[in-house]
């Protein structure tokens, strides 16, 4: 603790400060530079998080019409997340396309006039999608800022190997079946717990999450944004379950994204996880190239479920809205979203992408050659439209998945968790 | 400089009277007294105008404010300040922070003493070489040391509890609990500032002259007493110099505890370590909404360092006097 520490310090008090008044002064500046309707851009730069599949896309677009297109990737969304708001508080560094995912895609609705609205420049797509999805895209006042990429249909990721070791059978079909249910799971858990001595899931936040959007309907919120944690039957389901689980202690404890996490998929702490699609790139990533062929993928127990999935916008303050409106519909088309499904495993939400062969065929080489395509498209139409509030992303990460981790660590009694769960949710959730 | 070209509009116009061009040579210089030292000193008064009074003044003004961070801004007087007052987290946080500071920074002064009372000794080999180690962890970077510390720390596969699984220890959730949390972050804080401290202690026991210990010893002091005696009562004043950076330093600790936490502003599931610095920014720039709270927040971690900071000039005028 020093001078030298101060001044960091106060330098870094002073830039989020200046952050903040940029902020101000984007707000008092609304002309910026305008829109050049008509001109040819030199480029467009689309902003991703995690892995949306885009990387031989953009190529193919850029030789198509010659604009050059950037691609900008963070790797988790809670980083991202600030990335835009700076970026739309200051003005500064704006993309052209943003993709938007679910959980965060409400609180930017609430200042729906950041985002462009995608009607007048796009050709009317909205029977060619998951029906919920395309509504979802629309803000309050009904203007159109997002066009629908992909939904997370939900899946179980295993790993066989570790499955054999404890006796358990292997096979995709038959793991499936050990699973018809929650309670299902849980008895696998238990068997796993006594053959190994370890947690079969990773953690108690996957599986709630799982449930949650299982349920579906209105969780954090209801109809009107009123935050109802304490009351929704969701909610109330998805932590019922996970303290059950967390009772019979079927977890291995590792807190999602944590480094302990991250090095399980491949130290084999745990030995199931709950996927949606676009997990599968992300459980690779993290087991690498000498896991391959261990993990498999199962049907979900309880039925199919939404968990992730984003939106392409447009930003208000953008320079070529009109031809940045073009390649978000283009990298949404059908061809687009198979290509992207194929290489990274985003599911598609445009209905012909899901009839399309090509997608129903795809086996994924890295999970034992499962069929991905059959068995994540095979639910998709199944799912049940969910409603997040504005603030969902804050109040699952902020309030209810410390809760539900503070009482599989032990630290809290349910009651006190779910008290605890309940108060973060009403500070988390308003705004 | 070439002479002729000055002088040749003076034989076009008429030439000034001499006095007047007396006059202004002095009025300018007269002007450059003035005015120079202004320009000296400028660069840090615009430097901190527009690095360090601007932003706090607007912070003040954001904090009077209902203030999304990418919306609208309504003006509430005081309200934030009254919620700051009965927010449970607000106070957990000012806990925390109060606390690891405690938990670091007592230890951490009592090794510098130690350290640089070590090093003043006379007899001590490659004393340079050795001053020069204890600062190395100081210009490590704060991330780097963070992200090192929060890997031996780990409750799977942390070096730490590998350890202590040798002495029969279960394995620890260091981040869960709060006196695990804070002993590691403590550990963090200390292991960057200990040296750091320690040669500032150690210029000060060198401003100690020698005469008094060398009359103390022809008096029959020992080590000890000569320690106690002398040193410690003639390094009040550096000692106190010390303690007001360790507590400014303490009191905005954020970076250590947030790599710690895996990058998460709650700082563990229940804000078992979550700073004040770290709920200003939960609230100030994580939450979009609440961006005017935040500054609210700011302002009181800015008060509480004035307190502090008023505190250790009433002491230090005293020891001096």
């Amino acid at each position: 603790m020093s001078v030298i520490r101060r001044r960091t310090r106060m330098a870094a008090a002073a830039l989020a400060a200046v952050t903040a008044l940029g902020a101000v002064a984007a707000c008092g500046d609304d002309s910026g530079e305008g829109t050049t309707a008509g001109a040819k851009p030199d480029k467009l730069v689309v902003e991703t998080f995690g892995e949306f599949g885009y990387d031989e896309l953009v190529k193919q677009y850029e030789q198509e019409t010659g604009i050059k297109v950037e691609l900008r990737k963070t790797a988790q969304l809670n980083e991202y997340r600030p990335k835009i708001v700076r970026s739309l508080a200051t003005g500064k560094g704006v993309a052209d396309v943003v993709a938007l995912e679910e959980g965060i895609l409400n609180e930017f609705k609430t200042n729906p006039a950041n985002w462009a609205d995608l009607t007048p420049m796009v050709k009317d797509h909205s029977t060619e999608y998951l029906p919920w999805k395309w509504e979802l895209g629309k803000a309050a006042d009904g203007r159109l800022i997002g066009l629908p990429t992909d939904v997370g249909s939900l899946a179980v990721c295993y790993r066989s190997d570790l499955f054999k070791a404890a006796g358990l059978p292997t096979d995709r079909e038959a793991v499936t079946a050990l699973w018809p249910d929650w309670d299902g799971f849980i008895t696998t858990g238990q068997k796993y717990r006594q053959a190994t001595n370890k947690g079969m899931l990773d953690s108690v936040t996957t599986a709630a999450s799982a449930v949650m959007f299982q349920a579906g309907g209105d969780l954090f919120y209801d109809a009107e944004n009123n935050v109802i944690a304490d009351k929704s039957p969701a909610v109330k389901q998805a932590w019922d379950t996970s303290i059950k689980m967390v009772d019979a202690d079927i977890t291995a404890k590792t807190a999602t994204w944590s480094p302990e996490w991250s090095a399980g998929f491949k130290q084999g702490t745990f030995a199931a996880t709950f996927c949606p699609s676009w997990m599968l790139g992300i459980v690779e990533g993290n087991s690498g190239a000498e896991n391959k062929g261990k993990w498999d993928v199962a049907g979900v127990p309880g039925g199919a479920g939404n968990w992730g999935g984003s939106w392409l916008a447009v930003p208000e303050r953008g320079k070529y809205k009109t031809e940045a409106a073009k390649l978000a519909e283009w990298l949404t088309s059908a061809q687009s979203q198979v290509a992207a499904f194929k290489l990274k495993g985003p599911l598609p939400t445009n209905l012909e992408a899901l009839k399309n062969p090509d997608f129903q065929a795809y086996t994924n080489a890295y999970f034992s050659d499962a069929p991905t395509g059959k068995i994540f498209g095979g639910s998709v139409e199944a799912i049940k439209p969910v409603h997040l509030g504005p603030k969902h992303q804050a109040v699952k990460e902020q309030a209810f998945e410390p809760a539900l981790r503070a009482y599989e660590g032990g630290e809290l009694k349910e009651a006190a968790a779910w008290e605890q769960f309940v108060k973060d949710a009403a500070t988390q959730g308003a705004f | 400089m070439s002479l002729a070209t000055p002088a040749r509009p003076k034989h076009v116009a008429p030439p000034d009277p001499p006095r007047r061009r007396q006059s202004r040579t002095v009025r300018l210089a007269r002007l450059d007294t003035k005015l120079s030292p202004y320009l000296y000193v400028a660069p840090f008064f615009i430097l901190f105008g527009v690095f360090g009074l601007y932003p706090m003044i607007r912070t003040g003004w954001m904090s009077l404010h209902d203030w999304d961070l990418i919306g609208e801004h309504t003006f509430i007087g005081f309200d934030n300040y009254t919620a700051l007052l009965g927010d449970e987290y607000f106070w957990n946080a000012t806990v925390n922070t109060l606390g690891m500071f405690v938990v670091a920074t007592v230890p951490q002064l009592i090794l510098a003493l130690f350290l640089a009372n070590l090093l003043n000794r006379t007899r001590l080999r490659g004393r340079t070489f050795f001053r020069m180690a204890i600062f190395v962890p100081n210009i490590t970077s704060v991330a780097a040391v963070g992200i090192v510390f929060a890997m031996l720390f780990q409750r799977d596969f942390g070096v730490v509890n590998w350890l202590l699984s040798g002495l029969g220890v279960d394995a620890i959730d260091w981040d869960a609990q709060r006196w695990s949390s804070w002993t590691a972050i403590a550990l963090m804080v200390d292991w960057r500032w200990t040296g750091y401290n320690a040669l500032i202690l150690l210029a000060g026991m060198q401003a100690i002259p020698k005469d008094l210990y060398e009359a103390a010893a022809i008096d029959g002091a020992g080590q000890w007493r000569q320690f106690f005696r002398i040193t410690l009562p003639m390094l009040t004043p550096t000692f106190v110099f010390v303690v007001i950076l360790s507590t400014i330093g303490g009191l905005q600790l954020f970076t250590e505890p947030l790599v710690f936490g895996n990058g998460n502003m709650r700082g563990g599931t229940q804000r078992e370590f979550q700073t004040l610095a770290m709920y200003m920014f939960e609230k100030g720039i994580n939450s979009l909404n609440t961006a005017g709270y935040g500054a609210a927040i700011a302002f009181a971690l800015f008060l509480m360092i004035a307190v502090v900071a008023v505190i250790n000039f009433a002491l230090v005028r005293r020891t001096v006097k």
